[in-house]
C-alpha cells in the first residue's frame, strides 16, 4: 500500500478500505501505518500522513519503485535494462541505453535493453506525449545510479575502506590499492531488489562519456540491412497468415456471406467470422490476400448514411453537442471591443505510415501470446483480454516495432484482428497485416477542430485581452476497454465505443496548448470538448497542440500587423520566460531575420517566425521559415527551415535534431496537402492518390536545427514540439510573401490562388 | 516451379506464377528488406533492383522475372559489413522509423549505379517515386549524396554485382 493509497483510506473515516485490509496486507510494506491512521482521530490521522507520506520518486520509478524491475546484473555480467515504452523510430532505445551507461558507468555495447513487454518490463502505460524520456528516461538514469551505488557500498564491505574511496570503470570497482571486483561478482548471490530513494548520486554533468553524446542509433544497422526489425519481419514457425474483410464504411453490418468460393482456393485453413468481422487464414500471405479479395466478393454489407458533406464540416462541428470546459480565465469576461478577431480551421487529417498495421498472434494451451506495434502493450493486454472474454493473465503482449506511429493508429486493431483469428486456430501462429486501403480508411484520424481568436491591443501594442475557442473532437480513444478496438464493433456481441472524456490541462487534448504562453492580462479560453464525431477519431501526434499552435501563432502574427511591430519582436515583448525567449532569439538570429530580403529576381519571397513550448510542459521550440510562392501556381516553396530547440538536459542532440527536422517535414506535409477526403457514408481517401503527403520534389532545401543544451535540469519532451510551430511559420510566410492569410488548412494551392485572386 | 536468380544466388520457388515477387522474397526467401506498403506501386517500400532498374516488386510477378537478376537490400550488404549506401544511411543517420529506408536504398542504388554522381536535383527527382511519413528526406538527401562521393572515392569503377 503506498501512501497515496493509505490517505484515501483515512479520508473516508470509518469506513475505508483501511479498516478492510486483511491481516497479511497489514505486514506488506507501509499497511500496518494504514490501519493506526484509520483508527485515530481524523486530525491525528492527517499529521501522521504527513509525517509518513513517501517523498515522490522521480519518473516512472513512482509507479514502479523496485531498482530490479529496471536493472538487473547477472552473475554473467550481462547487464539487462527493462523499459515499459516503445521504440518507433524516435530513438527511445538508444537514448535511454546512454542513460544506463552513463550511470553504471559501462559502455553502451554492455547494456541489453527489454522494451515493453506485459511479462517482463515496467508498466509505463502509452509511449506518448513527448514523455517517455521524463518517465522512462528519469526513472532509469535515477535507478541506474542508484544500482552502482549500491555496488559500490557492497564493494566498500567487501574491501573494508570507505566508499568514496573507491571508483567505477567498465563494470568494475576499484580500490585505491589496486583491488578490484567485477559487478557481477557483487550481485552473485545478492539482490537488487529493493526500493527506489527518492534522490540519486548523479554523475557530474560535466564529466558525462555517453549522455549527451551523438551516440549512434542502435536500431539503424539491423534496419538498413535487412534485419528482422519489425513486427511485421516476425516469422514463427508454422505460422499462418490472415486478412480481415473489412466493412466498406462505418456502422456497415453484413447481412449475407458466400464464402464457399475463398473456402476453396489453395492454401485457405479457414474463414472466420464472428457477427460482422470477417476474416481468412491462409498458409501464404499472398493466398490469404486473394482469399480475402474473393471472400470480400462474397460479402453484401448494409451501410449508413452516417456522415454529412465536408462543405459543411467547421458549421456542423459548431453544432455537434459539446461540454464547455473554460480552462483558464473568467467566466463572466465581458464582451470588448476586439481589436483583431479570426477563426481557423483545419480537417481530418491521417497518421498514414508507410507499413500498414500488422500483429502476429499465437493462442496455445489457453495462453494467447501477441506480438504488437501497440504504444501500450498494457493497455491493450486488458483490452484484449475483455474482447475476447478470457480469464485475466491469459494474455501477453510484446512489442516489436511498426511502421511509422505518430499516435493511435490502427497498431491496436491489427492487434485485436490477430487475437480474434489466433484463437480460432489454436496452435498456429498467426500473422496479419492491414491492406494500404484499411489503413487509410479505419485508423483513427486526428480530429477536424475549428479555433477562434480574439484580442485587444492596447495603444503600445500590448495585449491587454485575449479568448480563445476551441472545438474538437476527443484525442484519446486509445484502447484500454475491448470497446476502443474496431473489430469489437463488428463481433456478434459486440462491444460499443466508450464515451470519451476530455484529457484534462494541464496537458490536455483538443485543448493542449490552446493556453498561450504569452503574458497577456485578462485571458479566457474554452474548450468546447465534442465527445462523438462523425469520423472516428484519436491521437495524433502532437493532439491538438498542432491545431492550438497553427491558431495562436498565425494570430500572434496577425496583431502584430495590426500593432505595426516586427513579429519577433512583438513575441518578446509579451514573454517573460527566458528560455522562450532564447529559443526566439537563436531561431531568429540564425535563420537572420533582421537582415532577409523580401525579393530576389523573379521570386516572392516570405519569411515566418513561430514558437510554442510544448503543453507548455515540454521543449521550447521557434521556428522560422522561408518560402518562395509561385502566384500563377499558387504553389508555395519552403525554401529553408531554421529551429531553435531547448529540451532540457540532452541525452542524445541528433535524436532531438531528427525529431525535430522529421517533425517539421511532416508539419508541412500535413499543413500543405492533407486532408480526409469523405462522402455521406464512406471515407474516400484509400490511398496515396486520394490521400497525397509530401514527395522529395517539395522538401525544403535546408533544415538547421540548434539546440540550446541545459545539463543538469530536467528532461523536456521533443518528439511532437515542432509540429504547431512548423504549421503556424509556414502560413506566417505565406502571409508575408503575398500579404494574404489564410486561415484554413492544409494550404493547398487551390486555396492560395483563391486567396491572391489569381 | 520458378527460377529466381536473388543477389547472385539461383532460387527454385513453388509459388503461383502470379505472385508478386514481394511475398516470394519476404515469405518463400525470408529477406526481409523489401516492405509492404502499399501493393498499388505509390509508396516505393518494396522496392527491389532488377537488372538494374528500381521496380516494385509489390507489383511485378514472378512470371516475368526468370533469367533476370533480382538485387534487394540483402544483396548490398551486411551488417557488419554494409554497402556504401547502407553505410551512408549510417553515417547521416538517415532513418526515423526506418520502414521506407530499404526502398529508398534500392531506388538510390539504381540512380548511382547508372549516374555515378547525380545533381542535387537529379536525386530529387530519382527519390520522388519513394514515401517516407517520419520527415526523414534531409537525411535520405545527404546519405544519397554521401554514398556517391565514396563509392566514387573508395571503390573505383563502382562495384557492379
Amino acid at each position: 500500500m503506498n501512501a497515496k493509497a493509505s490517505s484515501a483510506g483515512f479520508g473516508r473515516q470509518t469506513s475505508g478500505p483501511g479498516l478492510r485490509l486483511s491481516r497479511r496486507e497489514f505486514v506488506a510494506g507501509a499497511g500496518a501505518l494504514v490501519v493506526s491512521f484509520a483508527l485515530l482521530p481524523r486530525l491525528a490521522a492527517a499529521q501522521a500522513a504527513q509525517e509518513v507520506r513517501a517523498p515522490v520518486l522521480p519518473g516512472s520509478l513512482k509507479d514502479t519503485p523496485l531498482l530490479d524491475a529496471w536493472i538487473r546484473v547477472d552473475a554473467d555480467g550481462t547487464i539487462t535494462v527493462f523499459t515499459g515504452k516503445v521504440e518507433f523510430g524516435q530513438g527511445i532505445k538508444t537514448a535511454l541505453v546512454q542513460l544506463a551507461a552513463e550511470e553504471l558507468v559501462v559502455g553502451p555495447a554492455r547494456i541489453r535493453l527489454i522494451t515493453a513487454d506485459t511479462s517482463r518490463t515496467p508498466n509505463e502505460g502509452y509511449t506518448a506525449g513527448s514523455n517517455s524520456m521524463k518517465d522512462s528516461g528519469t526513472a532509469i538514469m535515477n535507478a541506474a545510479a542508484q544500482v552502482r551505488e549500491i555496488l559500490v557500498g557492497m564493494a566498500a564491505t567487501r574491501f573494508n575502506v570507505p566508499a568514496d574511496s573507491l571508483v567505477v570503470e567498465d563494470c568494475r570497482v576499484r580500490a585505491a590499492d589496486g583491488r578490484n571486483v567485477a559487478y557481477a561478482e557483487l550481485v552473485a548471490g545478492q539482490s537488487l531488489h529493493v526500493t527506489a530513494q527518492p534522490r540519486s548520486r548523479l554523475r557530474d554533468p560535466t564529466s558525462r562519456t555517453v549522455f549527451g553524446k551523438a551516440l549512434r542509433r542502435l536500431d539503424i544497422p539491423g534496419k538498413v540491412t535487412g534485419a528482422v526489425a519489425y513486427v511485421q519481419d516476425l516469422r514463427l514457425p508454422n505460422m499462418a497468415h490472415a486478412r480481415a474483410v473489412r466493412p466498406p464504411s462505418y456502422g456497415a453490418r453484413l447481412r449475407s456471406l458466400d464464402s464457399s468460393a475463398a473456402e476453396k482456393m489453395p492454401g485457405v485453413l479457414k474463414v472466420v467470422r464472428d457477427g460482422s468481422f470477417l476474416a481468412v487464414v491462409a498458409e501464404g500471405e499472398y493466398q490469404a490476400i486473394g482469399a480475402m479479395r474473393l471472400l470480400g466478393r462474397g460479402a453484401t454489407w448494409d451501410e449508413t448514411v452516417t456522415l454529412s458533406p465536408k462543405t459543411d464540416l467547421y458549421a456542423e462541428l459548431q453544432s455537434l453537442p459539446h461540454d464547455d470546459y473554460q480552462i483558464r480565465g473568467d467566466a463572466s469576461a465581458s464582451a470588448k471591443a476586439w481589436s483583431v478577431e479570426s477563426s481557423y480551421r483545419r480537417p481530418y487529417q491521417m497518421h498514414a505510415a508507410i507499413g500498414p498495421s500488422c500483429a502476429v498472434a499465437l493462442y496455445d494451451g489457453g495462453k494467447l501470446t501477441v506480438w504488437t506495434h501497440s504504444q501500450g502493450v498494457y493497455p491493450l493486454k486488458g483490452a484484449i483480454t475483455e474482447l475476447l472474454r478470457l480469464p485475466p493473465d491469459s494474455v501477453r503482449c510484446i512489442h516489436m516495432e511498426g511502421s511509422g506511429c505518430y499516435g493511435h493508429n490502427a497498431a491496436d486493431d491489427a492487434a485485436a484482428d490477430a487475437a480474434l483469428i489466433a484463437v480460432a486456430i489454436p496452435g498456429r501462429p498467426v500473422r496479419v497485416q492491414w491492406m494500404r486501403e484499411h489503413e487509410h480508411l479505419w485508423e483513427p484520424f486526428g480530429s477536424a477542430m475549428l479555433t477562434s481568436a480574439k484580442a485587444t491591443l492596447d495603444a503600445q501594442g500590448t495585449i491587454t485581452d485575449w479568448q480563445f475557442d476551441v472545438w474538437s473532437g476527443t484525442h484519446s480513444s486509445r484502447p484500454g476497454q475491448a470497446g476502443n478496438l474496431a473489430a469489437a464493433w463488428l463481433l456478434q456481441s459486440p462491444f460499443a465505443l466508450p464515451t470519451p472524456k476530455p484529457i484534462p490541462q494541464p496537458e490536455g487534448g483538443g485543448d493542449r496548448n490552446a493556453v498561450p504562453l504569452y503574458d497577456i492580462a485578462n485571458t479566457r479560453i474554452v474548450h468546447h470538448f465534442i465527445p462523438k464525431m462523425p469520423l472516428r477519431v484519436s491521437a495524433l501526434r502532437s493532439l491538438g497542440a498542432y491545431m492550438n499552435v497553427f491558431s495562436i501563432e498565425s494570430f500572434m502574427d496577425e496583431l502584430a500587423l495590426a500593432a505595426k511591430l516586427d513579429p519577433v519582436t512583438f513575441r518578446l515583448r509579451h514573454l517573460k520566460d527566458t528560455r522562450a525567449q532564447d529559443v526566439i532569439r537563436l531561431a531568429a538570429e540564425r535563420f537572420g531575420w533582421n537582415g532577409f530580403q523580401q525579393r530576389e529576381s523573379g521570386k516572392r519571397l516570405g519569411r515566418g517566425f513561430a514558437f510554442a513550448r510544448y503543453k507548455n510542459l515540454g521543449a521550447y521550440a521557434a521556428v522560422a521559415m522561408e518560402v518562395d510562392v509561385d502566384r500563377e501556381r499558387g504553389r508555395i516553396d519552403v525554401v529553408r527551415v531554421v529551429a531553435a530547440v531547448d529540451s532540457g538536459d540532452v541525452v542524445n542532440p541528433d535524436g532531438i535534431r531528427n525529431q525535430i527536422e522529421g517533425g517539421i517535414v511532416q508539419s508541412l506535409s500535413w499543413s500543405l496537402y492533407e486532408s480526409v477526403a469523405f462522402d455521406d457514408t464512406r471515407v474516400t481517401s484509400r490511398d496515396w492518390s486520394s490521400y497525397p503527403i509530401m514527395r522529395f520534389a517539395s522538401v525544403p532545401q535546408s533544415i538547421d536545427v540548434h539546440i540550446i543544451e541545459r545539463p543538469g535540469t530536467p528532461f523536456l519532451g521533443t518528439g511532437e514540439a515542432a509540429q504547431g510551430p512548423a504549421a503556424a511559420a509556414l502560413a506566417n510566410a505565406l502571409a508575408s510573401a503575398v500579404g494574404v492569410r489564410i486561415r484554413e488548412l492544409p494550404l493547398t494551392s487551390k486555396r492560395v490562388k483563391a486567396a491572391i485572386g489569381v | 516451379m520458378i527460377t529466381l536468380n536473388v543477389n547472385g544466388h539461383t532460387h527454385e520457388v513453388d509459388a503461383d506464377p502470379a505472385t508478386p515477387l514481394l511475398y516470394v522474397l519476404r515469405n518463400d526467401l525470408k529477406l526481409n528488406g523489401a516492405k509492404f506498403g502499399c501493393g498499388l506501386g505509390q509508396c516505393g517500400a518494396c522496392t527491389v533492383m532488377v537488372d538494374g532498374e528500381a521496380v516494385y516488386s509489390c507489383l511485378t510477378p514472378i512470371l516475368l522475372l526468370q533469367g533476370r537478376s533480382i538485387k534487394t537490400l540483402e544483396g548490398l550488404g551486411t551488417a557488419e559489413r554494409p554497402g556504401p549506401l547502407q553505410q551512408a544511411f549510417i553515417d547521416e543517420q538517415a532513418a526515423q522509423c526506418g520502414y521506407c529506408i530499404p526502398g529508398m536504398i534500392m531506388r538510390a542504388q539504381a540512380l548511382l549505379e547508372r549516374n555515378p554522381s547525380p545533381s542535387d536535383e537529379q536525386i530529387r527527382t530519382h527519390m520522388n517515386a519513394g514515401l517516407c511519413r517520419c520527415g526523414t528526406h534531409m537525411r535520405i538527401l545527404r546519405a544519397v549524396h554521401r554514398a556517391s562521393k565514396t563509392m566514387q572515392g573508395a571503390i573505383p569503377g563502382a562495384k557492379r554485382a
